[in-house]
């Protein structure tokens, strides 16, 4: 299982109602109805992960997060979880605001374009940093709002929103420590409990 | 939408008999492995009146009905799947083995495909009101001794639902393990799943609607004027003037055939190819488009298939479905009394039944708090779609439906949150 999921799972509440934007194969939500008893809904466009969140028994629907989250009602889930997506949608803003208003609170994983290796990359090939976290050119990349936790952390202040919660952590869990003191330097991905 | 071999003339005088031995005779070689094969229509006669939505009574009724695979030891595999406007019991398989067309879903029930005849105990009824065995305005009415015609009572979803409950208790099954149906077969679904809640465990709703749209009644309505306004109509009662009317029924199903395709499947199969005549300058021949030509044959061979009052009541009953119209018109309020687990499907280019209806079902379920998985099919085929191969569909209905076969096994209610 993604690290990314261990740090998630335990600010879940038991019997919680869930909503996982690209919940990817429900590998997460799975775990969740499993460990937490949750009563979980996947959002997943891609028709592989799509069919196989079907064959694990969860509840999934076909919609692009592009096209907002009009369809569900305010405050209608416990929590709002967002893994490796908000880097790929239109209008990242929109649609975390939209998490916090159709989950009482929510949760964001995102990869910190600030990483060492992203900058190493970058100022020495000056090129966009290819890696195998990120495999993707910039012209065929689903990830077209790469940011840093300093942005992340930004916008989050400038919209009024709460950060319950923050977990920074670094591939394979190298340089813990590092991580620790220059977190936008060190980490590769931050998860982030949110509220409003 | 389906293809029917309705007879009328045979219909009408088919004795009614105590149901013959389940069901599939042994397949023959010549019809392709993966089809049920060959297959005998049954029918069970129902002595107590049913009680009708319109009010009235209906006298005893007879049920037409397919069955397809092997019913298990705990009963707990049987799936009841619904037809649509002008289907009928004949689902998969084929009556004979000079039949050139298989039964309606072919496409999807068989051995090996998503509704999986080695698996499942399938049962297919021609619904009351309908024109292929059950009872319908071309059955005797036993208080006058002639043929209902025009006078069979008007019906509602929920009256086949409940005339499909009495089958259900013949056949000794205690719960479907799903009801599945596209289009109106989608609305007898819901209304299963909110009528008798306990006694299915997956709805299976494609290509339908909690209700019809202001157009979508428009047409069923043009549709109906094509077949009142044909002389040979006779107020509904042709058949006392030994007449059909042909014509009329022949324009409804036009139109209702190009609502259920769309303007890109159209296009690709006639596009403004001519199946007579030419454009050549100085030519003063007759000309025929193929799509011109392709609809009046649909036409007149469904008028020769079909009941003019059954499309009539069929009609009707599609325009006066509205799933919320008793829970005050809250959708999920409605599916709030479901149980059941439920699988919703749309196909893009279907402007008959769009996606927006099938989202507005996904929505009402989720508000509700049930259990629910919903795509929107990528398709050119229009509301036709659903009855045609589609790789993603199968693949969706067959992951699906190894969800409600591990149901089968456990026996159970398998829903985590049911209720």
């Amino acid at each position: 299982m993604r690290v990314e999921f261990d740090v998630i799972k335990q600010w879940i509440q038991p019997k919680s109602r869930v909503l996982d934007c690209g919940c990817g194969d429900g590998t997460l939500l799975l775990e969740l109805k499993n460990s937490k008893a949750v009563d979980g809904l996947g959002i997943e466009i891609d028709h592989d992960n799509f069919n196989a969140c079907i064959r694990k028994g969860l509840s999934v629907i076909d919609q692009n997060l592009d096209s907002g989250l009009s369809n569900f009602a305010d405050n209608s889930f416990d929590m709002v979880v967002m893994t490796l997506t908000l880097q790929a949608v239109r209008h990242p803003d929109k649609v975390l605001e939209e998490t916090l208003r159709v989950g009482k609170q929510s949760i964001v994983a995102f990869p910190n374009f600030a990483h060492w290796s992203c900058r190493l990359h970058l100022s020495s090939k000056g090129r966009m940093p290819v890696s195998k976290f990120m495999p993707y050119t910039w012209y065929n990349t689903p990830n077209i709002h790469f940011c840093t936790i300093k942005d992340f952390e930004a916008l989050c202040h400038e919209r009024g929103i709460k950060i319950v919660n923050k977990e920074v952590t670094s591939q394979d869990g190298r340089f813990s420590s590092l991580v620790k003191i220059w977190p936008n330097l060190f980490g590769s991905m931050a998860i982030y409990h949110l509220s409003n | 939408m389906q293809q029917t071999r309705y007879n009328a003339r045979k219909s009408i005088s088919r004795p009614s008999t105590v149901p013959s031995n389940p069901q599939n005779t042994s397949s023959s070689s010549s019809l392709p492995a993966d089809s049920v094969g060959l297959v005998t229509p049954q029918q069970q006669h129902f002595d107590q009146p049913l009680s009708l939505a319109c009010g009235r009574d209906l006298p005893g009724f007879t049920l037409v009905y397919e069955t397809y695979g092997e019913l298990n030891k705990d009963k707990s595999n049987a799936i009841l799947v619904c037809h649509a406007l002008s289907g009928n019991a004949h689902a998969a398989g084929y009556h004979s083995v000079d039949d050139k067309k298989p039964g309606w879903w072919e496409n999807y029930i068989g051995p090996g495909k998503p509704i999986d005849t080695d698996k499942f105990f399938i049962v297919c009824i021609n619904n009351i009101g309908g024109c292929d065995g059950s009872t319908g305005p071309i059955s005797i009415d036993p208080d006058s001794g002639e043929i209902y015609g025009p006078d069979f009572p008007p019906l509602r979803v929920r009256d086949w639902v409940h005339s499909q409950k009495r089958l259900m208790d013949f056949l000794a099954i205690e719960q479907w393990a799903a009801v599945i149906g596209g289009s109106l077969g989608g609305m007898q679904v819901m209304r299963w799943a909110l009528e008798y809640p306990d006694k299915l465990r997956h709805s299976i709703v494609i290509a339908s609607s909690m209700k019809l749209t202001a157009q979508n009644i428009a047409f069923n309505e043009t549709a109906r004027q094509a077949i009142m306004a044909d002389t040979e109509f006779h107020d509904g009662y042709y058949i006392k003037h030994n007449t059909l009317p042909r014509q009329g029924i022949s324009l409804a199903r036009m139109v209702g055939h190009l609502t259920y395709l769309s303007d890109d499947a159209m296009d690709h199969k006639f596009g403004r190819e001519l199946r007579s005549g030419s454009f050549q300058l100085g030519q003063d021949s007759d000309l025929e488009f193929q799509v011109e030509s392709y609809l009046r044959y649909q036409g007149q061979k469904f008028s020769e298939e079909f009941d003019a009052n059954t499309y009539i009541l069929m009609t009707r009953a599609l325009d006066y479905f509205d799933l919320a119209r008793e829970y005050d018109n809250d959708a999920g309020r409605a599916f709030a009394n479901a149980q059941s687990s439920f699988l919703v499907i749309s196909f893009s280019t279907d402007w008959r039944f769009a996606p927006e209806r099938s989202k507005e079902i996904t929505n009402a379920l989720i508000a509700a708090g049930k259990d629910v998985v919903y795509a929107d099919i990528e398709s050119n085929f229009g509301h036709d779609a659903f009855l045609l191969k589609h790789p993603r569909f199968e693949a969706i209905f067959h992951a699906y439906m190894q969800r409600v076969e591990a149901s089968c096994q456990n026996g159970q209610q398998e829903s985590s949150h049911a209720g």
